[in-house]
């Protein structure tokens, strides 16, 4: 049976329940006939993608939903074969290149002047172009994103690109140039709570507006989220009241175990059987930097004020030397550490010495 | 027949090359594409707020002699433009097709590739122009100089074992082939490579021509502005007139929406045409832009000021929580807040040496990707605690 987050997804711009002036805004774009190369970003579970689906049929209609996967084979310079998937219909064609990792060059460049180079087999399409759309374009490496330069500009005839992203800060500067930026916000608390109404309805559940704002919060302003909460909800309990709790996903409860295991004890005993724990999570393929955020967040409210932008500092800190070195464990571990020196030092009523 | 045919190409040619300073009119087969291409400057003289560039260049179309050329400037500032019009000046619209090779970042350009590709295309006979009067004629119009063109655009983007590889080619071939380089970042091209070359530097575009071109687009479009709008799109735009052009483009699609739904509303009523509603404004400008409100940007120069009241953490997290969650890009936050902090005056200098120390680091930091929350989590609780004189 389809999750919640898939089952009542709107698919058409009217059907969208939030940010009605940029539904309209991607509505008259649309149908304008000059639809610009997009960047969309915003936070994830703001729903970009749903918006993105939905002006895909207000640009071709509804035969853009029917879709097909295949599996693509490219080659790289140095003859090493790259299995690729690629989602796709008659109109447009789905991408995730940062699945290929440092090869995505290869795959943008051929695939991308393969399509631009092709016209619109079905004759009665809408639109002249076919809209390739990149996912996690953010996460495009900066040999890719070159690589879209000029196709973007010789190729507007044929083709327009959507890129989504969680942030431009990581697109390159002729690419923002060549896009319109579009900004999803994540929808608020009370937007959060009219869609769970409004899906409760659809499935029968027994309206409660207290829990249903309980869950908003908790979820972060992320809807996929809520969604999983209160699909969780329901499906825990036979009756929900407003006190029924809201069980957290597993790992997130893991986490909050280290955060208190931390906040407990500071010895290198601790540090390994929190090693074990973090482990743990990355085997679940739970993402370090998700990982080291959330353990921030679950420490902040058990600390003292005094401590906060100190342990905020390391935390930034080691998330940044995850992404820049190679074993994420060691900076994960390094935290951990050096959260416990910080705390120690603090309790002694020391200053914070950045290294002894 | 063939004489009609001819003629028509004449005059299309002729108009293509017809040295209007003005943004070329829209024909009905261009309607629909993006503004961006469609007022791409066809000929040098279309070519805005890059003067000293166009005169050299022009002097060069003249004498027909042109030495290897590095382009280098910021996006969007006419590069790529730039040669493609001086191509076409150069051979017409026959010729140019046989004499001019453009490889970008989206050729595979490893040294192998560049070297066969340029080796082909230097070695195919010189195509000259069709002979006869209507060759004259051609000829008049177009120097057709007895070399071909080679633009490597994009080409900070090729390895330095392609670049080296090249220095050989160029010279083997200088007789017959004259290359041009563009690239955003001239110090990525290899100092035997640029030595090479004339250099020319392609400016941001802050001045009036850009103004000027912005308003001629907008006339040709029948959009109009309210006062501001042109400043606004070319500070948006950060001296970028693709962007600026881009910006125009979708308020202009905003306005237009909005003039719609209220013909929709007001049905028979009478659809004031001067109304307001249908003038691009400042804000929509800047909404497009990504630019943040300056009421959320205060909010968060007021949660990070010492104060009496809580304490600092707990005032700044769950301003930088919802900036996130709606979405606006950390980068902007952090040159956004840097400009009111740095223009502060009653910030002490002691103070700001910190915390312009804090803005390094956390602009590095999101060049590599680091997690934008976290980054301008940190970054505001440092000035906090600069502001605080902890
Ligand atoms: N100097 C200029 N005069 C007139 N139009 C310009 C100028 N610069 C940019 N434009 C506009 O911006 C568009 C892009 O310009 P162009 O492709 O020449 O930029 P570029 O310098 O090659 O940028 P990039 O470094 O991103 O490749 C043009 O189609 C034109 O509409
Ligand atoms: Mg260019």
């Amino acid at each position: 049976m389809a999750l919640l987050v898939d089952k009542h997804r709107p698919r058409s711009l009217e059907a969208l329940s939030y940010h009605h002036t940029l539904s309209d805004r991607l509505r008259s774009l649309a149908q304008s006939g000059d639809f610009p190369h997009l960047l969309i970003y915003g936070p994830s579970g703001a729903g970009k993608k749903t918006r993105i689906t939905a002006t895909l049929r207000a640009l071709y209609g509804p035969g853009v939903e029917k879709i097909k996967i295949d599996s693509r084979v490219f080659q790289t310079t140095s003859n090493r074969k790259l299995e690729f998937n690629i989602v796709s219909s008659n109109y447009h064609l789905e991408i995730t290149p940062s699945d290929v990792g440092n090869y995505d060059r290869v795959v943008v460049q051929d695939l991308l002047k393969e399509v631009a180079q092709t016209q619109q087999v079905d004759l009665a399409a809408k639109q002249r172009f076919k809209v390739v759309v990149i996912n996690e374009a953010d996460h495009l490496t900066r040999d890719a994103q070159a690589a879209l330069r000029r196709t973007m500009e010789k190729y507007s005839p044929n083709l327009r690109l959507i890129l989504l992203a969680n942030s431009t800060s990581n697109i390159i500067a002729p690419i923002r140039s060549r896009t319109l930026l579009v900004r999803v916000a994540a929808p608020t608390e009370e937007e959060i709570c009219d869609v769970l109404k409004k899906v409760g309805k659809k499935e029968g559940y027994k309206e409660n507006a207290e829990l249903e704002k309980r869950i908003a919060k908790e979820s972060g302003r992320n809807l996929r989220r809520a969604l999983l909460m209160f699909e969780a909800v329901h499906a825990q309990n036979e009756q929900v009241n407003e006190k029924t709790p809201i069980p957290p996903p597993d790992w997130e409860a893991l986490i909050a175990q280290i955060a208190d295991d931390i906040i407990a004890e500071h010895t290198p005993a601790r540090i390994l059987q929190v090693r074990a724990k973090l482990y743990d999570l990355l085997t679940h393929c739970i993402p370090a930097t998700t990982i080291l955020k959330t353990l921030t967040f679950k420490l902040m409210p058990k600390i003292d004020d005094a401590l906060k932008s100190e342990v905020v500092k390391w935390s930034a800190f080691y998330e940044h030397r995850i992404r820049m070195g190679s074993k994420v464990i060691f900076h994960l571990e390094a935290f951990v550490a050096k959260f416990m020196r910080v705390s120690e030092a603090h309790l002694m009523g020391m200053d914070f010495d950045d290294d002894f | 027949m063939s004489n009609f045919f001819d003629i028509r190409a004449r005059k299309a040619a002729a108009a293509e090359n017809g040295g209007s300073s003005k943004a070329t009119k829209p024909t009905e087969n261009n309607r629909l594409q993006p503004w961006v291409e469609k007022y791409r400057p066809k000929s040098l003289d279309d070519v805005t707020s890059q003067d000293h560039t166009i005169t050299v260049l022009r002097r060069t179309l003249q004498s027909a002699n042109l030495p290897h050329m590095l382009f280098y400037g910021p996006p969007g500032t006419g590069k790529t433009s730039t040669v493609l019009a001086l191509a076409k000046q150069l051979y017409g619209p026959e010729l140019i097709k046989t004499r001019v090779l453009e490889l970008n970042a989206s050729d595979e350009r490893g040294i192998s590739i560049v070297r066969e590709k340029v080796k082909d295309f230097a070695r195919m006979q010189l195509s000259n122009p069709p002979a006869g009067p209507a060759g004259e004629e051609y000829r008049r119009k177009y120097p057709c100089p007895p070399y071909k063109i080679i633009i490597l655009d994009e080409a900070d983007s090729m390895t330095q074992d392609a670049q080296s590889a090249l220095r050989r080619t160029m010279e083997t071939y200088s007789k017959i082939t004259r290359f041009c380089l563009i690239c955003n970042y001239v110090t990525r091209i290899i100092d035997p490579l640029a030595s090479r070359c004339s250099k020319f530097r392609f400016k941001s575009l802050g001045d009036g021509n850009a103004q000027k071109r912005l308003e001629d687009i907008a006339k040709l479009e029948n959009v109009r502005m309210e006062d501001g709008v042109v400043e606004t799109l070319i500070k948006c735009a950060e001296g970028d007139l693709r962007k600026a052009i881009t910006f125009l483009q979708s308020a202009a699609r905003l306005v237009g929406a909005q003039a719609l739904e209220a013909k929709k509303d007001k049905d028979a009523m009478e659809v004031d045409e001067e109304g307001d509603g249908k003038r691009i404004t400042v804000r929509s400008v800047e909404e497009i832009a990504g630019v943040i409100p300056e009421n959320t940007i205060d909010r968060l120069l007021q949660a990070v000021q010492p104060s009496g009241k809580g304490a600092q953490y707990e005032r700044v997290a769950p301003v930088i929580a919802d900036m996130v969650a709606e979405g606006w890009s950390a980068t902007q936050v952090v040159n956004q807040l840097y400009d009111k902090i740095v223009m502060n005056d009653s910030i002490e200098n002691k103070q700001k040496n910190r915390i312009v120390m804090s803005f390094s680091e956390a602009d590095k930091r999101l060049v590599d990707g680091a997690d934008e929350h976290l980054t301008i989590l940190d970054l505001s609780l440092q000035v906090a605690g600069a502001l605080a004189g902890s």
